[in-house]
């Protein structure tokens, strides 16, 4: 029950009360009750008709670092280890 | 589609996989609890167990609100909608959860009640108004992530003057549950190293609230999101606390979870709701501040004081194991209703009928791979 997808943007309604978002080839009004200062072209979690929270595009982009950075720390001992996972 | 495929790279998988192995002392016990059913599923889904080191696995918890509601909550449900003839709308995920004598909401609705499934809150208030005759209960279930929806749907009902809505309020918190977890002493408790902490529950109420669990339990929380390379990412994160002996809160939902969580939602959540004294959980008992009720000022849009209802006392299912599946006590093949009499097409426990239940996440993805263990 506590599922949310990331879906996008794609206008306000005028009230800016409601927005039109996009999953994959799915379009779905959705109301805004919830968050402040979402625009066009940001992705929220859609969560039973509701935009929950905004998803930060840069904070994602450093999770997927990480988690690469991770994985190729274990590559032979010759490689660096990097300094923020100096462990 | 974008924050979804990105989080579930088979490559990226592969690579912290093989971090987390290296990264686990042999010898070492990692019991790891994810909170979350949306959790359970994800880690069955993908098949992250058979990705883990022999001495890590993962502690299935409570976080699945049909699974936890207590029967008597849907006896009177059912009633609520038998006896005062009212709308009873709800979502999808409890339609099936068995009640009382076999029944289930389903069920009452095949036998002349009028019960109808609602995608979202606003659904319930079109419906009100669409119908201004009939007395439209929502059924409202869930945990902070769902809990804003109703209130915006409560503000939006008083706003408007609609005198045909209501709210049968089942809203839970997550913290007590965390907390009633780690409190319960052996036999009946679990031992947990460490919390893959709530994804969307934390967008809500922010990482704040979970700082009890290294605080006065001693153990590690790390915020998960709920894709399956965010759930290896976690289990990664963990380790390392656990290995350097450290008890921290972090946050690895970085894209959607901040420290303070969402205010607006939370300001909302506090105008509508007031906390019960006490509540009860299916499988953890009455847990003292763990659930919401409609504040006095929305008293009026308040169900079950509208329509007040008695029902006998809830009987469970014999032989069911839910109870203990929700504290981790117990794995869902431990059940002997497990696979044979209870399946998600005849279900006799709400483990099993909720796409966030442990026995339906073994049932879906995790029975073959079982077998072919066994075997």
């Amino acid at each position: 029950m506590c599922l949310a997808i990331p879906a996008r943007i794609t206008a306000i309604a005028p009230s800016g009360q409601e927005a039109t978002v996009t999953l994959g080839d799915v379009a779905k009004v959705v109301s805004l009750a919830l968050v402040d200062d979402v625009a066009v072209g940001d992705y929220v979690l859609l969560h039973v008709g509701y935009a929950l929270s905004k998803v930060s595009a840069e904070e994602a982009e450093r999770t997927l670092a990480l988690m690469v950075e991770a994985g190729l720390m274990e590559a032979p001992p010759s490689a660096a280890p990097s300094p923020t996972d100096a462990r | 589609m974008r924050y979804i495929d990105e989080f579930r790279d088979q490559a990226v998988a592969r690579g912290l996989a093989e971090a987390i192995a290296a990264a686990v002392e042999p010898g070492r016990e990692y019991r790891l609890m994810e909170f979350c059913g949306g959790h359970t599923h994800a880690i069955f889904r993908y098949g992250v167990p058979d990705l883990m080191p022999a001495n890590l696995r993962f502690v299935h918890g409570p976080g699945c609100p049909v699974c936890v509601l207590p029967i008597a909550r849907l006896d009177q449900a059912i009633a609520l909608a038998e006896r005062h003839r009212v709308t009873l709308c709800t979502y999808g995920d409890l339609m099936r959860v068995p009640a009382s004598g076999g029944r289930s909401l389903l069920t009452a609705k095949a036998g002349g009640a009028d019960v109808r499934l609602v995608y979202s809150t606003q659904d319930a208030l079109a419906l009100a108004r669409r119908e201004p005759d009939r007395q439209v209960v929502f059924l409202a279930i869930g945990f902070e992530t769902t809990t804003p929806p109703t209130a915006v749907a409560l503000k939006a009902a008083r706003a408007e003057g609609l005198t045909n809505f209501s709210v049968f309020c089942n809203h839970v918190l997550t913290p007590p549950a965390l907390r009633a977890i780690l409190a319960a002493a052996a036999p009946d408790g679990v031992q947990i190293d460490g919390i893959l902490g709530p994804s969307h529950v934390s967008t809500v109420i922010g990482s704040r609230p979970y700082a009890f669990v290294p605080e006065v339990f001693g153990t590690p929380l790390v915020i998960a999101g709920f894709e399956p390379l965010d759930v290896m990412h976690a289990t990664l994160m963990l380790v390392r606390q656990i290995n350097a002996g450290e008890h921290r809160v972090e946050n690895q939902y970085t894209r959607a979870v901040t420290e303070a969580g969402n205010a607006k939602a939370q300001a909302l959540v506090n105008e509508v709701f007031t906390r019960r004294a006490a509540f009860e959980w299916r499988g953890l008992g009455w847990l003292p501040d763990s659930a919401l009720a409609l504040a006095e000022a929305y008293a009026d849009l308040d169900a079950e004081r509208r329509f007040p209802v008695e029902v006998a006392a809830a009987r469970e299912v014999k032989g069911c194991d839910c109870p203990s599946i929700l504290r981790g006590v117990k794995r869902p093949t431990d059940c002997r209703l497990f696979g044979t009499a209870c399946t998600p097409q005849t279900p006799l426990g709400a483990c099993m009928v909720s796409s966030e239940g442990a026995c339906a996440a073994y049932w879906s993805y995790g029975r073959f791979r079982a077998a072919g263990r066994a075997a």
